[in-house]
């Protein structure tokens, strides 16, 4: 992990209250790294002064390109995210990288893999559904969002397999939640990778039960590094807890009671 | 050539500038940023007798210039850390402070105990202000006589310095000062955090799920640096202060207020460099506002305080 400035290098609104963001580095020679990251983890990105905006915030990797560049998108949630949007081309970032553990992907040797994501929780799912893509998986999108204007990456996501996409009231795609088309699709995959809000982490999770799977897990963070202690999960076992934050937030399904 | 250099019981110190309990962990995480050599000193985050979980979450919430935590201590208990944390720290040339909680005083005597035998640590650190355990010892940081007499027991068990954290959270800080001085106490920490909360208005709930947390972070400076002035001015005890400090600046104010060296705490939550940095520039400041080292900044301004009153 490392500290450093990255340059943006642009900024679009692509959905409601959601941006974008191509970030660069500062330095050539830390292109190498960038390649290294692995999907599921995430930048801790400094906002602001400990005066104005103490906590930093993280944002998951949802692209890395052979340049070495990264792409995060992030939902205007408050004050810190609100500030990060107003990041224009040129302006320098101070971010925490690569943080976190991510989808084992180098263990994995899969023929179809069911990306499951929510909202806010979609763009990890695609830098993952790229890396596997390129190793012959086939891949198999669901993607639930709120509504038709909250809707992003729709054609990304067709360009990597069959994709689906549901909004909560029907306003694009199919009416319902993810674990909806769970329930009406008869999918066959060897693994599923989910990532979204608690509860739907725990309807996933439900709904395949003794399936081999990894979720991303989000709570609020501090460090961001795994000294504090403040995101942690019980650990399914019942002894102890996982730090999100270094441990996760990428978890096997049963690994973690949420 | 400005030194650095600053002396407490039990600690010969290269610089005054240490990481604060609980926000540091065991320090293997920071270990990956930086060589943890060029710290004064490692405080380590709290340490139980048996492992303890934590409070509910979400633990930690953003305020103006500030952070609430309510973390509950969460820690392997002390065994683990002897056996498993305290080896890997003694590897660096910097000497680690060890946070002693408990619930009960035989519990602190125990933790304060076992540290002292694993002759891996140089000082400890009595936790009586957590605010976020029920019985976490905060009792004690309210309570003169309890706390005169944790000190009081834990001092005649072991042979290692102890210092004393004391909690903001009471009417008059002098007075525990001077309990826990009586009490036997080898110097003070100071401050712990603020009790405070804040509320989510579209939840309508405390952002926090153990609803009230420590407030921590630049907001509570001012307050930190009136405790330790006050308490300079009534207590012989060296004093490591801290609440808020998030620059070399900052370090200044608590040295002339009085205290003897620092603890950085939630700035690291922010910039996890923030030691190294405060520690690179500590010596430039001093320079600038004409102090030749930090012992000469020790209590500058109590100094000119008492010569004014006495004219």
């Amino acid at each position: 992990m490392m500290q450093t400035e990255l340059i943006v290098l642009a900024n679009e609104k692509i959905a409601d209250q959601t941006i974008e963001m191509q970030l660069g580095l500062n330095s050539d020679n830390l292109g190498t790294e960038v390649q290294k990251f692995v999907p599921g983890q995430f930048l801790h990105v400094k906002v602001g002064e400990a005066d104005t905006t103490m906590l930093r915030r993280p944002i998951s990797i949802a692209d890395v390109d052979g340049n070495g560049n990264i792409t995060i998108i992030f939902k205007i949630s408050g004050r810190g995210t609100d500030m990060l949007s107003k990041q224009t081309a040129g302006s320098r970032i101070d971010a925490l990288l690569p943080c976190g553990t991510g989808y084992p992907v180098d263990n994995l040797n899969l023929d179809t893999a069911l990306l499951i994501g929510g909202g806010i929780g979609v763009p990890p799912l695609y830098y993952l559904g790229k890396t596997l893509a390129a190793r012959g998986t086939r891949i198999i999108s669901i993607l639930g969002f709120q509504k038709a204007d909250h809707v992003f990456y729709k054609e990304k996501f067709a360009e990597l397999g069959e994709s689906i996409i549901v909004t909560d009231d029907g306003s694009y795609g199919e009416k319902g939640f993810v674990t909806d088309c769970l329930k009406e699709m008869d999918i066959d995959f060897d693994c599923f990778f989910s990532c979204g809000p608690t509860p739907m982490l725990q309807a996933v999770t439900n709904k395949l039960t003794g399936r081999h799977g990894y979720i991303s897990v989000e709570q609020r963070m501090g460090c961001g590094i795994g000294a504090c202690y403040a995101c942690v999960v019980p650990a399914k076992s019942g002894t102890g807890f996982k730090k999100i934050c270094k441990d996760g937030p990428v978890f096997a399904a049963n690994e973690v009671s949420l | 050539m400005i030194s650095l250099e600053t002396k407490l019981p039990g600690l010969d110190l290269k610089n005054p500038i240490m990481p604060a309990s609980g926000c540091f962990g065991f320090g293997r995480e920071f270990s990956e940023l930086y060589d943890l050599n060029k710290l004064g000193a490692v405080v380590i985050k709290a340490a139980t007798l048996n492992p303890r979980y934590g409070n509910q979450t979400p633990r930690v919430a953003e305020t103006a210039a500030g952070m609430l935590n309510s973390i509950g201590l969460q820690n392997p208990g002390v065994e683990t850390i002897c056996s498993e944390e305290l080896p890997f720290l003694s590897q660096f040339k910097t000497p680690v402070i060890a946070n002693v909680a408990g619930s009960t005083i035989e519990e602190y005597v125990a933790v304060a105990k076992r540290l002292d035998e694993s002759g891996l640590i140089q000082a400890l650190e009595l936790n009586i202000s957590c605010p976020n355990v029920k019985e976490g010892g905060v009792q004690f940081g309210k309570d003169p006589v309890l706390a005169a007499e944790v000190t009081a027991q834990v001092k005649e068990t072991v042979a290692l310095p102890v210092y004393v954290k004391l909690s903001p959270n009471t009417a008059d800080i002098v007075q525990m000062a001077k309990a826990v001085e009586a009490g036997g106490a080898d110097g003070l920490s100071m401050i712990n955090t603020l009790t405070g909360m804040q509320i989510d208005l579209s939840s309508k709930k405390p952002l926090l799920a153990n609803q009230t947390g420590g407030l921590s972070g630049p907001a509570i400076k001012p307050v930190a640096i009136r405790m330790v002035y006050e308490v300079r001015q009534h207590s012989g005890l060296p004093i490591i202060g801290m609440g808020g400090i998030s620059a070399a600046e900052d370090v200044l104010e608590f040295l002339i207020a009085g205290a003897s060296a620092v603890a950085v705490g939630t700035a690291n939550i922010h910039d996890p460099f923030a030691c190294v940095n405060i520690i690179d520039r500590l010596p430039q400041l001093l320079e600038k506002y004409g102090f030749q080292n930090v012992e000469e900044a020790i209590g500058g301004g109590n100094r000119n305080e008492a010569n004014v009153s006495r004219s």
